[in-house]
């Protein structure tokens, strides 16, 4: 028994030992460019590729690692931009705690979606937590809270801890460097932990999993779950950002962006769906003008994407250097 | 004057009316994505827009060739439908063997393909798209008002729908077809050539979206926008019905339209939702739909 118990346990704690040193390299890096980015770029630019960088990598924990497909992340990251928006404007909360609270209602928002969602498989759950997302759209839509179609607008900056002004947007650029990249931190801790283990198990072989005694619900749950607060933490700091939350953060096409951003990065991948997140946000920023043009060319990448580019940028790169980036 | 719960019969049965305008549809357009679900596995996320341009090829066709509804009602699901194959011999056959979610995500990407297209061109306004004269007006029923065209566009789904269930469920190429979609390998190793009937169900499924635009067009005006809102309703409609019977996805279609129209009386701010909440609680109970197989 106690043999058994041992090899089941061995293999994640070999492979979860500390980070790898390319890997503790590229964050290094990553960290020290976005240190002197705003300096270069305009900050509110930078601060929006960090907000979705985030979204993308909370949606790859789900799809890359648990294999789940959710088309509806758009009701996690907008619905924490709504109740972040309320908590800093109506309750009058620290930005920190308006975060948090966006990012906590999206994890209950996440609880209570995903028990119902992973009752099914496959596409009938892509077309589950779609369904779910649309109706979160709804409320929004008629909710008095969330403003309509006007949204929750001019979200006061607010005070961090209560003392430092965020008004300025360099000190507001590095609050959401602090957010973002310490989720980033966080979802790569999960993924390589035990947990994130058993989640690439059933990725790879479900029946496989339960049979080994895993409680294979249970873990997607908690997955969802996790992927759902993420996505939250990027929407409610985006909230703060743009000082507005509107219908855009949780219409469907968003859950489409968002899954577009992790399928060009690289699904399954660490740096995957920050490129991603990166080259989308750059896109619509200087096709904006072009109107939808933008969604045709999504749609394009998209189709692409799937014909002939499975594993994303970053995918093809790892393939390349032999090494998991 | 009777009174129902303190609604008179007049808004109630025309609630009703448009509940079943609604339900036909869904109907249509689940039975469509049934279609394609059971012999290729994927679900046609394109088929809101497919939807769309069914309406705007009714459209078309009157304003640069001058043809008018009738003819359109033929033409404009076999545009479409030829469409569609050519979608599924340039793209959608090159995903059988990945895993379904493929199939997904690569008919996401055509729908914001077609939608940006006619968006570009048409813009979001919507276009008018007259009633056939053989069509316009009403009958006063006594009880309530019935627009000819609406008691016609249930009775033409009506028809669909029982046509394809006939033929699915009662001839012999519907035979070929279900046998195809149990064990697809079997079935061509007995000399039927089944890429062929692949590329002709999805021709067929959304040659059904396609009439379903052309019926909606005169109704709501001819819209880029118009499919997409639906194919997320229709969405929840599958998942309630379970893709496993064509009778269940027909069933489905027209009952949760009912449902919503009288939804729609009784509280109307709950009206956008409620299939919604639904799908919810038949998640709850009967995970694989009303109609479907345990997985």
């Amino acid at each position: 028994m106690a043999m058994k118990d041992k090899t089941i346990d061995a293999a994640p704690v070999v492979q979860t030992a500390g980070m790898p040193r390319l890997h503790k390299i590229i964050f290094s890096l990553l960290l020290a460019g976005l240190i002197v980015l705003p300096f270069f770029v305009y900050p509110v630019f930078a601060m929006k590729v960090m907000c979705f960088a985030l979204f993308a990598a909370a949606f790859n924990l789900l799809l890359g690692f648990g294999g789940l497909l959710s088309f509806g992340h758009a009701a996690y990251f907008g619905g924490a931009s709504y109740v972040a928006a309320h908590a800093a404007k109506v309750w009058g909360l620290t930005p920190e705690l308006s975060v948090l609270c966006g990012a906590a209602a999206a994890g209950v928002l996440g609880l209570a979606i995903g028990s119902l969602a992973i009752r099914r498989q496959g596409i009938y759950f892509a077309m589950v937590t779609l369904a779910f997302a649309q109706m979160v759209y709804f409320v929004a839509l008629q909710a008095e809270f969330t403003g309509g179609e006007d949204g929750i607008q001019s979200v006061p900056r607010g005070d961090l801890f209560g003392l430092i002004s965020l008004a300025d947007n360099i000190a507001l650029y590095f609050f959401v460097l602090v957010v973002t990249f310490g989720g980033i931190l966080l979802l790569y801790r999960i993924v390589h932990s035990p947990f994130g283990q058993v989640l690439k198990a059933i990725r790879e072989n479900e029946p496989r999993a339960i049979s080994l005694g895993y409680d294979v619900n249970r873990y997607k749950l908690i997955v969802f779950t996790l992927s759902a607060t993420m996505a939250g933490l990027a929407g409610a700091t985006k909230s703060q950002v743009f000082q507005l939350s509107s219908l855009t953060d949780v219409h469907w096409s968003m859950s489409g962006e968002v899954v577009l951003m992790t399928l060009l990065g690289g699904m399954g991948t660490i740096f995957g769906p920050l490129v991603g997140a990166a080259m989308i946000v750059t896109m619509q920023n200087y096709l904006a003008t072009f109107g939808a043009w933008v969604t045709v060319i999504q749609g394009v990448i998209f189709v692409i994407g799937v014909l002939v580019f499975r594993e994303g940028i970053v995918g093809v790169l790892s393939r390349w250097l032999k090494k998991p980036l | 004057m009777f009174e129902l719960l303190g609604v008179p019969p007049q808004v109630l049965l025309g609630q009703l009316l448009l509940g079943l305008i609604n339900g036909s549809f869904y109907a249509v357009l689940s039975l469509g994505l049934a279609v394609i679900f059971g012999l290729l596995n994927i679900i046609n996320f394109a088929h809101g827009a497919l939807y769309m341009a069914g309406a705007f090829a009714a459209w078309m066709l009157l304003h640069y060739l001058g043809i008018g509804y009738w003819p359109a009602l033929i033409l404009a699901p076999l545009i479409v439908g030829a469409f569609g194959i050519v979608l599924e011999r340039t793209m959608l056959s090159r995903l059988y063997h990945l895993d379904h979610l493929y199939g997904l995500l690569l008919t996401f990407g055509l729908a914001l393909i077609i939608q940006g297209l006619f968006r570009n061109y048409y813009g979001i306004s919507g276009l008018p798209y007259q009633i056939p004269d053989l069509l316009s007006g009403g009958h006063n029923l006594g009880f309530m008002f019935l627009p000819n065209y609406r008691a016609w566009v249930v009775a033409a789904s009506v028809l669909v729908c029982f046509g394809t269930w006939f033929m699915i469920e009662k001839t012999r190429l519907g035979a070929y077809l279900r046998a195809a979609t149990e064990n697809p390998i079997l079935v061509g190793a007995f000399g039927v050539n089944v890429p062929l009937m692949i590329m002709l169900t999805y021709g067929f499924g959304v040659a059904l979206a396609g009439f379903a635009g052309v019926l909606a067009a005169p109704i709501y005006s001819v819209n880029p926008t118009m499919g997409e809102q639906l194919i997320i309703v229709v969405f929840a409609v599958v998942v309630i019905g379970g893709m496993g019977s064509i009778m269940g996805a027909i069933v489905t279609g027209y009952m949760l339209g009912l449902i919503e129209g009288l939804t729609r009386v009784f509280y109307p701010e709950g009206s956008a939702v409620v299939i919604f909440v639904i799908m919810a609680i038949v998640l709850m109970i009967k995970p694989e739909g009303l109609f479907g197989r345990p997985a």
